[in-house]
């Protein structure tokens, strides 16, 4: 089986890149093929990265708060390119927000903490399209 | 340490007697009086070259740390009140937190703002923003740190333009400003213009301050966020005062002796949970500083020599499981910092890991710190771990280790460590080594090796958690775009005009100064986004190369 191809993005002027590199390394030594598309992205050009790139799955990473705006504008413009490539979240996500996010179309969220462990099956489950199973 | 200095004991003595004290009894709780520090006659005290044991000779008995909270979100007027809620419980300086776009140097109605406005700080646009935020403070009164890098010297502007409007001279503001472009390259990543650009208006501002702000800080030289971006202590100790030798060249590049501004660098270490090793770093950082600005850069002040430093607890070492929890690493880390010999101290609130602080917790967190100060007597003696074996060792350990990278740095420079610093950038030097880093203790965690209470072990009572968070809304992003909106009808359009004129002419020639031009800039209400655009057309932008 091909390996799963993952985009890892930032987008926004959040510049916490710790936690995207640290994941992207995760992703990466678990067998997944990891693309990072750097700092001060916008949904437009994360979504048309990863459509070009033809990746299984995109991961956000958002630390500033600006989540909720951000994360389903970048769902809106992959749908918008006639793409259904699922979107995970990860990074500072209160609880309460994580409904809404599901309802804007993430596929799924990662909290504060989230073990290696959970990072990899989340991804790697939102790849697949179960989230999306489940969720229609 | 004693070749010169025959009576070390009788020296510090000397020095203690011409402090003023505290009035308060230096004693423990149960009477027992205590000396102002401890040691042997021909040993090394505080206030004493190379400062291992503290900057000063009475430390905390003549004046305790300065508790500076951090502070600001939403619109200008927000952040005032909370300002003046910490003054009002005892704070005694203010920090200032921008906004995502304000530290990127974009206006609140930039598209690229979206979501960002107010949201991580306060939004500042223009000088009406600036007085809105200092409204009913007095500048002369109180010192001020604001926490800006690229924008800096606009900020800087800005400040010294609302205080000369409110009366209050510049010569009279005391405060500081980061204004440490080199580790927003290495870790922090909120950069403008490319690092040599950037270098120029950390140049400009060292050279304005130096000149005209007598009690001003200019860089405080922080390696907070190389820590919280995942370095080990020694790295975010070699890299900080690496990156403080850099600036140490950049201004005598610039014709300034040492001794003329090296007194206003100031430092800003992180507070993690390791309590020894945080305290080791501190005495190692002092010690080092100390011996490079003699023996390298030639320094003969003792100000220019005196390390000092603001510490932060560690944001990354807080848990979004069981958040109550964080106020317990909270004051462990605080401790930590006050006994290294702080001179400030922020205390990060125990929601931290969820989102900006609610006032109950930011004001939790400021009583940690009156706790250590009023109730424990830890800050009746000066560097009381001093002369323990294994703090000796570790603090020997770190400025090893310290040495080590130095050299690295040096070798990259060929000798200089300001080229050491820029072309380690440009490799991804610095990137690589603090994500390497990361990634180690992210495996150690991973691996169970590593125990963070709540997350890998010790969950019970994880579901309860429901701390009511801070909600910022969209409502403040939309209010500051109007507020921009108006500013911007009613001020004077030909006066910002011109004033970008002169500031695009006075950005060609390397030679001159910005910051009269961004001065006048802001007191014609030109916007943050306009001047660090004009400048940008000049400058150019930054792109980092993306790495894993």
């Amino acid at each position: 089986m091909a390996a799963i191809r993952v985009l890892v993005a930032k987008v926004g002027l959040d510049g916490h890149d710790r936690g995207v590199k640290v994941v992207a390394r995760l992703l990466r030594d678990a067998g997944l093929e990891v693309i990072y598309t750097g700092l001060f992205q916008t949904p437009e050009t994360v979504a048309a990265a990863a459509v070009d790139e033809d990746v299984d799955v995109i991961g956000l990473s958002m630390l500033s708060g600006a989540h909720m705006t951000l994360a389903p504008l970048v769902v809106q413009a992959v749908r918008a390119r006639n793409s259904d490539i699922p979107v995970v979240v990860g990074g500072i996500i209160p609880n309460q927000d994580v409904t809404e996010l599901l309802e804007a179309g993430v596929a799924a969220c990662l909290g504060p903490g989230a073990p290696a462990e959970e990072v990899v099956q989340t991804v790697i489950t939102a790849a697949r399209g179960e989230h999306r199973r489940q969720a229609v | 340490m004693s070749a010169s200095n025959p009576n070390p004991r009788a020296e510090w003595q000397k020095a203690f007697e011409e402090s003023r004290l505290r009035d308060v009894p230096f004693q423990t709780m149960s009477g027992i009086p205590l000396d102002p520090v401890y040691g042997t006659d021909d040993g090394e005290f505080p206030g004493q070259y190379p400062y291992t044991r503290g900057p000063y000779a009475s430390m905390y008995r003549s004046k305790l740390w300065t508790m500076r909270m951090f502070a600001g979100f939403g619109t200008a007027i927000d952040t005032n009140l909370r300002f003046k809620e910490i003054i009002r419980a005892g704070g005694d300086g203010l920090s200032t937190a921008f906004d995502m776009p304000t530290l990127l140097g974009l206006d609140s109605d930039d598209p690229m703002a979206l979501g960002e406005v107010g949201r991580c700080g306060v939004a500042i646009d223009t000088l009406a923003d600036m007085r809105d935020l200092f409204s009913g403070i007095d500048l002369g009164n109180i010192t001020t740190s604001m926490t800006i890098n690229s924008p800096a010297a606009v900020l800087l502007a800005m400040f010294v333009a609302q205080a000369e409007s409110a009366g209050v001279p510049r010569a009279k503001l005391g405060g500081t400003l980061q204004n440490d472009i080199l580790k927003e390259y290495q870790a922090q990543k909120e950069f403008v213009f490319p690092p040599r650009q950037s270098m120029r208006l950390v140049r400009d501002t060292v050279a304005f301050t130096a000149a005209e702000m007598p009690r001003w800080h200019s860089i405080s030289i922080s390696g907070y966020h190389i820590r919280e971006a995942g370095s080990t202590a020694a790295e975010e100790l070699a890299f900080t005062l690496g990156n403080g030798f850099a600036y140490v060249e950049l201004a005598r590049q610039a014709g300034l002796p040492v001794d003329a501004f090296a007194p206003r660098l100031s430092f800003f270490f992180n507070a993690h949970i390791d309590f020894f090793e945080e305290i080791a770093k501190y005495r190692a950082a002092r010690r080092i500083w100390a011996r490079w600005m003699k023996e390298r850069y030639g320094a003969t002040s003792e100000r220019s020599m005196q390390l000092r430093f603001h510490t932060q607890t560690a944001g990354v070492s807080l848990t979004a499981q069981q958040p109550e929890v964080n106020l317990i690493r909270t004051a462990i880390e605080a401790l930590a910092g006050v006994l290294g010999g702080t001179q400030s101290l922020h205390t990060n609130s125990m929601d931290e890991a969820l989102a900006l602080p609610t006032e109950k917790a930011a004001r939790l967190a400021l009583r940690t710190q009156q706790v250590i100060a009023y109730e424990t007597n830890v800050a009746h003696v000066a560097d009381p771990l001093g002369g323990s074996h294994f703090v000796e060792a570790l603090t020997d350990e770190m400025e090893a280790r310290a040495e080590e990278i130095f050299a690295r740095i040096d070798e990259m420079g060929r000798g200089s460590m300001l080229e050491g610093c820029i072309t380690g950038i440009e490799e991804n030097w610095f990137q690589g080594r603090i994500a390497d880093s990361a990634y180690e203790l992210e495996r150690a965690f991973n691996r169970g090796e590593r125990i963070i209470v709540g997350v890998n072990r010790f969950l019970e009572g994880n579901e309860e958690d429901s701390l009511d968070i801070l909600k910022i809304t969209n409502e403040d992003e939309a209010k500051q775009r109007q507020r921009l909106g108006q500013v911007k009808r009613e001020r004077n359009e030909s006066a910002v005009l011109d004033a970008l004129d002169r500031l695009a002419k006075d950005a060609v020639d390397p030679e001159v100064n910005l910051m009269p031009a961004l001065i006048d800039a802001s007191n014609v209400f030109a916007t943050v986004g306009e001047m660090m655009t004009t400048m940008a057309g000049v400058f150019g932008r930054h792109v980092e190369v993306p790495t894993i």
